[in-house]
């Protein structure tokens, strides 16, 4: 595949680089696509069966007297809208933490930040008296940060990161902060009561309130990305090299754990932890794109939420007038992608 | 002298009896005798604990059948059977935990990074809510539960051989799975019930008799000798299947044998307590730190489990008294914590 390329590019340069951009172009388009289509679906589909005139009108025009616009307008759109922005956190932090330890099966459950996350924001429920989400998002951040650095350093040798010794490290410490926050939660029956639910992944009963502060500092966190990016291609290519091509891999690396406790941390604390969107997504983005980090990111902030919503639909179709919650979905959806990257031969030796 | 006394403490010895010989090396002997001295003198201290204080020698006349009454039906009739429990569970994790690191011919290849114990578990909630909360229906639940996942990581994990990484990010996968569907099966159940399968879950021995004691003691009695003697084919397992059966080992027979006890080892208590993790992973590791052996030091990591778990066991009792925390919690939190020093000492050394 790269040997084809590296011909193809020598023979004839610019129609290779041309196909490459519009096999870009048209991913980036049918990735949009397939999402504004979720989004419709999202909107449109639900435990409880809607004629799509009713909530057309819902969208045009409220009635609060009609409970079926009341569904549509409090539950269907604030929930879509969580979809869109943690989908996008998670799509783009994967795409980062796999891109700068150059980890293929790096992802926000596996390498434990999603666990540290949920053990500070236990920890806070548990021992002070926040009730509202602003008030421990702030904990999920610092948890977030923590667990990013202590697994980074952990599983890092003198000569740099080793993709097998960083995923086990991070499930290995993962383990002891689930560990920990199970002991609190069984500790205090409040707190078992309040992170119940929030645990499973779940996208429902989240109202604006919520849904406002931890878009704003997923936005914050998707710019720090962005900014990232560029310098992301040159660490790919080992420090060294990114040192010899003028990129600032130290800024570059701030950037990207900056941008990593942002998303991690906001998309933890709204729904709870999500295991293997961050795994999938950028395998499917540089599938489409080729390994250009700028391009992966992009996409993935597309593909992310496409995901989620994909499977919130589907856990809202699938047990019928009951529910799964999304987390549970993605869950399902990513163990057998991760099995199949692991039984590649070549992810054995990355 | 002292290098003469180091190769005395390495040296293999041969003891026959008639038409019996036992070759073993004194250091492992040394270390097999500290270990059950420590296991013992932590089983007292353990049995001394708690609201109502027994010091140590009333702990032992009371187990002689000595002392006052009071003292005796604490220490034999309300924590003994909690004790013996902790020893039995500990000794077939790592016993259990020995045989597999050995079969996979990897140190991180233990029955619950493979997913083993997770799908125990998921096999007993999955009977506890669609069959009956009976033991019979949660221990036959957990053992079709364990085996079904055991043998679908190893078949997922296999492709032209299991490789060791493979066959652990296969087992995160399949548990991760497993984990969702118990997640969505308990949030479909009443808040009571739900806890109580979180505390099962996260392995406990509170509030159980010697009725949970007679099957794991059966259990233990007829598994650990026959493992015990196998096990020391695993030695010459670990060379290679064709090296093996030129040494005149019956590799498949052998094997076969090994995987189904040191399966029932682990099915057995996490039937009955839910799933205890790491203590059959750290075990291993600490008897090979001790006795600086090689092969599988079956018998070692069996007495390094009942450490482990009175240790932990007493964590979990009196760490927060009144509250009782499930002792899989402590395991968790000290064998992860265990895991990830390992983990990253070895980050540091091979990449040096």
């Amino acid at each position: 595949m790269v040997t084809t390329t590296v011909t193809a590019a020598a023979s004839a340069p610019s129609s290779a680089l041309r196909s490459l951009t519009a096999r870009r172009r048209a991913g980036v388009v049918v990735s949009a696509a397939v999402l504004a289509l979720l989004v419709v679906g999202s909107i449109a589909i639900g435990a409880n069966p809607l004629p799509l005139e009713v909530v057309w009108a819902a969208l045009q025009n409220v009635d609060p007297a009609l409970p079926e616009h009341l569904i549509v307008v409090e539950q269907r759109v604030p929930r879509t809208v969580l979809a869109l922005v943690v989908g996008a956190a998670l799509g783009v932090a994967g795409a980062l933490m796999q891109g700068m330890t150059r980890n293929p099966l790096a992802d926000p459950g596996l390498l434990g930040v999603s666990a540290g996350a949920s053990f500070a924001m236990t920890l806070a429920v548990a021992l002070l008296p926040i009730t509202s989400l602003f008030g421990y998002i702030w904990f999920a951040f610092l948890g977030a940060v923590v667990a990013t650095v202590a697994v980074y350093l952990l599983g890092t040798g003198r000569r740099g990161a080793n993709p097998l010794t960083l995923t086990l490290a991070g499930v290995s410490l993962g383990a002891v902060l689930s560990g920990l926050t199970l002991s609190i939660s069984l500790l205090d029956a409040r707190t078992f009561r309040s992170i119940r639910v929030w645990e499973s992944g779940s996208l429902a009963d989240r109202g604006w309130e919520i849904i406002g502060p931890v878009a704003g500092f997923i936005v914050v966190g998707l710019l720090f990305a962005a900014g990232a990016a560029r310098g992301l291609n040159a660490v790919a290519l080992g420090d060294d090299l990114a040192v010899a091509l003028g990129a600032d891999a130290r800024r570059t690396r701030l950037y990207v754990v900056i941008a990593v406790t942002l998303l991690c941390g906001a998309a933890t604390a709204a729904m709870g932890p999500a295991w293997f969107v961050g795994l999938m997504v950028p395998h499917v983005a540089r599938w489409i794109c080729g390994p250009d980090q700028r391009w992966i990111i992009g996409l993935c902030a597309l593909l992310g939420p496409a995901l989620i919503l994909a499977a919130d639909v589907l856990g809202r179709v699938l047990v019928r007038p009951d529910e799964l919650q999304a987390g549970l979905v993605t869950a399902f959806l990513g163990a057998p992608v991760l099995i199949a990257l692991v039984r590649r031969s070549r992810a054995r030796a990355l | 002298m002292t290098a003469l006394a180091a190769r005395a403490l390495n040296g293999a010895q041969t003891w026959r009896v008639g038409p019996i010989s036992v070759r073993f090396r004194t250091r492992n002997a040394l270390v097999g005798v500290g270990l059950v001295i420590v296991m013992v003198l932590t089983a007292v201290i353990v049995l001394g604990l708690g609201s109502f204080q027994v010091s140590v020698p009333d702990v032992v006349r009371a187990l002689f059948g000595d002392g006052p009454q009071a003292v005796r039906t604490v220490v034999l009739k309300w924590r003994l059977s909690r004790v013996v429990l902790a020893v039995l569970i500990g000794l077939a994790l790592g016993a259990s935990g020995a045989i597999f690191q050995s079969l996979t011919r990897n140190p991180l290849g233990s029955p619950d990074i493979v997913g083993f114990s997770t799908g125990a578990y998921t096999g007993a909630i999955v009977a506890i809510i669609l069959i009956d909360t009976g033991q019979p229906a949660v221990v036959s639940g957990a053992l079709v539960g364990g085996l079904l996942t055991a043998f679908a990581v190893y078949l997922l994990a296999y492709r032209r051989g299991v490789q060791g990484f493979r066959l652990i990010v296969v087992g995160i996968a399949v548990t991760a799975m497993l984990g969702s569907a118990t997640t969505y099966l308990l949030l479909h159940t009443e808040l009571w019930r739900a806890q109580l399968a979180a505390i099962w879950g996260a392995g406990s021995i509170n509030g159980m008799d010697w009725d949970e004691v007679r099957p794991i003691a059966v259990m233990v009695a007829v598994a650990l000798p026959v493992v015990l003697v196998l096990g020391r084919r695993l030695a010459t397992l670990e060379l290679g299947d064709d090296a093996a059966a030129g040494l005149g080992v019956q590799v498949e027979a052998v094997r076969l044998c090994l995987v189904l006890f040191g399966v029932a080892l682990v099915a057995v208590p996490s039937a009955l307590t839910g799933p205890i993790q790491f203590v059959a992973l750290a075990a291993p590791h600490i008897a090979r730190a001790l006795t600086r052996g090689t092969g599988a030091l079956v018998l070692p990591s069996a007495l390094v489990g009942a450490t482990v778990m009175l240790v932990c066991d007493a964590f979990a009792q009196h760490l927060f008294a009144p509250m009782i925390l499930p002792v899989g919690l402590v395991t968790i939190v000290l064998g992860g914590a265990y895991l990830t020093w390992l983990i990253a000492r070895q980050a540091r050394q091979e990449l040096r």
